[in-house]
């Protein structure tokens, strides 16, 4: 069993009805429809994903219908995180007129960042679906693809391959080394990191969420009179890591955003 | 255990199954849609508009300002005008007041000085023609005089005019000069 039990060996030594502890089979529930369709098998993940995006699209929705020349409150919301993105990443980073080009692409990951993460902490969903590879391997691409074509809007294809792997300056043997490691930091480790960033931080937050509430189960329904009112301990931590975890889930929208216009902006700008 | 039997082995977990990455590809186009084609331009126009507004806010009042300056300084011009005006009519007023009563006293001594002259004239010839009667009174008398001195022995009309005549032109030789300076005097 691929559980956290191996490594909690005081909750694993309880024989029998000992405490349950998450495991990573919690992110691969088994399909309730399409079962064996490669290409439409539904899980409980699958239905999660399906709820945040109509969670997000009609949020968006009601966003833009309440934006207003002089804004109210709802608007007022809507423009806040608008603004952030707008400001904060995209102009910080790409500065006005660039920032102003990528917006689009930037809210779009920062959004679908931000509403696929925060599912981890809402009561009945309880998970986040970028902690499964597909989605933040995907945006990822997305990331990968936008950055390239940047390269290449400013620098012609050749212009930005010799930029991204071929840094001016160093000696001709060097390239021998150089350009494999440029080649992969580039163009395998940033996708690779941005995706296995999010995942892990969403996979790690499940379980800690899990571990505690878990904990909270086992001591009230199986713990004797005494332990019953320890209870009250691993579900104030999970209270704390639930806002912990919205915290988490804006952090890697943020990061996700930052880091795309951070590479978008690298292949803009020649070596 | 069943809820471990989906999950997959080692570098499995970083591979996705097709229909997870089809899934999430589905999910992701509205997403995009509604936030790359609705959301972003429809927050960017507001932004822009706003902003447009509150420039053309500060811009207009700025504008505003400016005129009234401009205004001000013209009511002031116009003031200043207006009171150099009033001063420089009123310097005229008390110059052409000082000629009118100059002329009124001009006029008021040639009037005077002309009444003088007519009352000096008429009191000329009244003392003239008093003279002239007196003369003739005094001549009359004289002779009345002298006939009843001398009598009856004028009785000679020709002689008596003779000897009145002389009378006369010795009393006129002799008191002309006297009359003429006592009338002036």
């Amino acid at each position: 069993m691929r559980s956290l039990a191996m490594l909690l060996p005081l909750a694993s030594s309880e024989e029998g009805g000992g405490m349950e502890t998450p495991s990573l089979g919690e992110l691969f529930p088994p399909p309730f429809a399409f079962d064996g369709s490669n290409f439409f098998e539904m899980n409980r993940l699958s239905l999660v994903r399906i709820v945040a995006t109509v969670v997000i699209v009609l949020l968006m929705w009601a966003g833009i219908r309440a934006t207003r020349l002089i804004p109210g409150r709802g608007g007022g919301t809507f423009e806040m995180l608008m603004e952030f993105v707008h400001k904060q990443i995209a102009v910080e980073i790409l500065g006005k007129e660039a920032g102003r080009r990528y917006l689009p692409l930037l809210a779009t990951i920062f959004f679908a960042v931000l509403g696929m993460s925060i599912t981890g902490v809402v009561p009945f969903l309880n998970i986040a679906s970028t902690s499964l590879v597909a989605m933040p391997l995907l945006l990822a691409c997305i990331s990968l693809v936008a950055f390239i074509i940047a390269g290449i809007k400013s620098h012609g294809a050749g212009g930005y391959v010799k930029s991204a792997l071929f840094p001016a300056g160093a000696p001709k043997a060097i390239y021998v080394i150089l350009t494999p490691i440029e080649f992969l930091s580039t163009f395998v480790l940033r996708p690779a990191t941005l995706t296995i960033r999010l995942m892990a931080n969403m996979i790690a937050g499940h379980f800690l969420l899990t571990a505690f509430f878990m904990m909270t189960n086992y001591l009230l329904i199986s713990g004797t009179s005494a332990m019953k009112g320890m209870s009250v301990l691993p579900f104030a931590g999970a209270l704390v890591f639930t806002c912990f975890e919205i915290f988490v889930a804006a952090l890697q929208a943020y990061i996700f955003t930052l880091l795309t216009s951070v590479y978008i902006s690298l292949a803009r700008e020649a070596h | 255990m069943i809820l471990a039997s989906g999950a997959p082995e080692g570098a499995g977990l970083f591979i996705p199954p097709l229909f997870e990455v089809i899934a999430s590809v589905l999910c992701l186009l509205p997403i995009a849609w509604i936030v790359a084609k609705k959301a972003v331009p429809i927050y960017l126009r507001t932004l822009d508009e706003r902003t447009e507004k509150i420039e053309g806010g500060l811009r207009r009042a700025a504008e505003a300002e400016e005129q009234i300056a401009v205004e001000r300084a013209q009511w002031a011009q116009e003031i200043a005008d207006a009171r150099a005006q009033s001063g420089k009519a009123r310097d005229e007023a008390r110059a052409e007041a000082q000629a009118i009563v100059a002329e009124a006293r001009a006029q008021a001594s040639q009037e005077a000085e002309r009444l003088l002259a007519t009352a000096k004239a008429q009191i000329a010839a009244e003392a003239k023609a008093a003279e002239e009667d007196l003369r003739g009174h005094i001549g009359t008398l004289a002779t009345q005089l002298a006939g009843q001195i001398v009598g009856e022995a004028l009785e000679d009309q020709a002689l008596a005019t003779r000897v009145i005549d002389r009378f006369l032109d010795d009393l006129e030789a002799s008191t002309v000069p006297a009359g003429s300076a006592g009338s002036r005097r």
